[in-house]
């Protein structure tokens, strides 16, 4: 039934004058939950929907399989129906945007006003912050209706969503399979139809590769696109906020109302914001794509490279010109290069948690430092305390230039590398992840095994370039995401080629069971 | 354990053994960065290169202390109240 109507809903390029949906989506008894933002937006244009009655069907969806994906750290019911109210309102008034009444969750790394916002932790169990993350204060004049916080890693560190203090995402295609993480909650909830689109952060990979293990599209825009002021910091020039979708489309819809200047974030970079629907062009005549044969890593599961190595070849028969050999020799380095800058950054970053302005503080004390340490060892859970360790120990001295200066070297060649590729090809295309999403469990104990699963997107973050993630297949029911690279600001390609692929493969329009 | 110790986490005894061997095994893995020439290579601190960014000095509205406030494990009359530095 879903399948069905996605099809009639789609036709490339046709959606926002696609008088036939509606009456296509009523035959079908289709479910409004299911619905995509372009598509909800039609809808909500002619004033066929509300946003009242999107948002209480969203809700539904939300009680009835919360209990199996727990997406969600704090569903924000009260404030989701006050907001199509006012979405309503402005509709009524002939004041509508493409994302105005549409349910959204936002990653519990956000700030959002009078609304807790965890980091899943227990030192941030109840931050209520006083002022929004501009990402959110752009969504709002837009017109979002936010449905609630999402579930993640502990301040963003893991890639399952299992580091969550308070408990683990399970992937809607297999409830025994983690989401991927660390923005898990944001790709589970949109790939379990809890929310029509969400907003994630990826510092390693935290949006691709749990879009590539739900199904969804992910973007890591370029450093700098988006500001991240009111973004909790886990790596300051490495983080970097961004959509989650269900199409392509849908993530240039998106990026259109986030992306741009901010006075408030200095390394906001000021440059002009296209309008990425313009991009949506069906057609890959004239650009050249590279594959990196390093990302084709050790350990790969056979059945993820095949289905990759399917949708390179598509891009070839879609008109790209591929190049199939590629080398980007210090890929091989970007694993150590990145487990040292992170945690170094991370560990200056959370040297703010000491139990006095905000969050959680041990009140039995004998003085100041043993209050500090009682805060810091209740509040923080193990994959944090590894991770301030590690970068402690790199900054530490006597380990700064081995560790810390070295990696900041490399970091240096793995950019130029990128750059030096984006002079010849107009993309980059690998795996999103070697692996298919892993069972519940599986690497909790084993932190370098963990850490594997980022390898082919953070790469990206040391360089700042932007990366997509796009569905591409499924190994075994399990789904395959597709990574494209471009040189900084390049995100219009990206849309380019990843619409291109979407639009003539349907894999997007796959749901899970629930 | 020294590292421990500068990042302030109150580890127990349990926890320093275990992130010994998880750390140690992490290091060994990152020793793979001794194989990179970096003679000559300046460090990127930042993916995109920014001088300073400065502001005009202007006033501005601020948050109310209230709600900045509103947050604090321990609050005396509009500041944050601390424990004895010095005993």
């Amino acid at each position: 039934m879903h399948h069905w109507k996605r099809m009639a809903a789609s036709g490339c390029g046709q959606f926002w004058n696609n008088s036939s949906l509606t009456v296509k989506a009523r035959e079908l008894r289709v479910h409004k939950h299911d619905f995509t933002i372009h598509e909800a937006h039609q809808l909500l244009k002619k004033r066929e929907l509300s946003s009242v009655e999107l948002t209480k069907a969203v809700l539904e969806r939300i009680h009835r399989v919360e209990n199996k994906v727990h997406s969600f750290i704090t569903v924000t019911e009260d404030i989701a129906l006050f907001q199509a109210r006012q979405a309503d309102e402005r509709i009524k008034a002939g004041d509508i945007s493409p994302l105005t009444g549409v349910p959204a969750l936002i990653k519990d790394i956000i700030c959002t006003k009078g609304v807790k916002t965890t980091c899943a932790s227990k030192m941030l169990e109840n931050f209520v912050p006083p002022y929004d993350a501009t990402v959110v204060e752009r969504l709002k004049s837009a017109g979002m209706v936010m449905m609630g916080k999402g579930n993640m890693d502990e301040f963003a560190m893991g890639s399952s969503t299992e580091n969550s203090a308070f408990f683990p995402t399970r992937n809607p295609w297999d409830l025994e399979r983690v989401p991927g993480g660390s923005s898990g909650g944001s790709a589970a909830s949109v790939a379990a139809d809890e929310a029509i689109y969400s907003l994630g952060s990826d510092t390693g990979g935290s949006i691709r590769q749990p879009a590539g293990f739900c199904s969804v599209v992910g973007l890591k825009p370029t450093y700098g696109r988006v500001s991240r002021y009111g973004l909790v910091a886990f790596a300051s020039s490495l983080d970097q906020i961004g959509p989650l979708t269900k199409d392509v489309t849908d993530s240039a819809l998106v990026m259109n109302v986030i992306a741009g200047h901010d006075p408030r974030d200095s390394t906001s970079v000021n440059q002009p914001v296209p309008d990425y629907t313009k991009s949506l062009i069906p057609d890959l005549k004239g650009l050249f794509i590279g594959v990196p044969k390093e990302y084709f890593v050790k350990g790969m599961e056979s059945g993820v490279e095949q289905v990759i190595r399917q949708a390179i070849s598509k891009l070839e028969e879609l008109g790209a010109k591929v190049e199939w050999e590629v080398s980007l020799p210090h890929t091989l380095y970007a694993l150590a290069c990145y487990y040292i800058i992170a945690p170094s950054e991370a560990m200056a970053n959370l040297a703010r948690y000491d139990g006095v302005k905000y969050g959680f503080s041990a009140k039995e004390a004998e003085n100041m430092w043993d209050a500090m340490e009682k805060t810091r060892q209740y509040g923080f859970g193990p994959e944090v305390k590894r991770r301030i360790m590690l970068g402690t120990y790199a900054l530490s001295a006597g380990y700064y230039e081995a560790y810390y200066l070295k990696a900041q070297k490399v970091r240096t060649l793995i950019s130029r590398e990128f750059a030096e590729a984006f002079k010849k090809y107009d993309a980059l295309v690998t795996p999103t992840s070697p692996t298919v999403p892993f069972k519940i469990g599986e690497r909790v104990d084993a932190p370098l095994e963990m850490y594997l699963s980022d390898v082919c997107t953070l790469p990206v973050n040391i360089a700042g370039i932007p990366g997509i993630s796009v569905p591409a297949g499924f190994v075994d029911g399990l789904p395959v995401g597709m990574q494209i690279l471009g040189k900084p600001f390049s995100e219009e390609t990206l849309f380019r080629v990843a619409y291109t692929y979407e639009q003539a493969t349907g894999w997007h329009k796959r749901r899970p069971k629930l | 354990m020294h590292i421990a110790k500068l990042a302030r986490l109150g580890l127990t005894e349990d926890e320093v053994e275990k992130f010994r061997e998880q750390l140690s095994n992490i290091l060994e893995n990152f020793e793979i960065l001794k194989q990179v020439d970096t003679t000559n290579v300046p460090p990127t601190f930042h993916p995109v290169a920014l001088t300073n960014v400065l502001r005009d000095d202007e006033v501005a509205p601020s948050y109310p202390p209230k709600e900045i406030l509103a947050n604090a494990p321990l609050e005396e009359d509009g500041c944050f109240r601390v424990r004895a530095v010095l005993e």
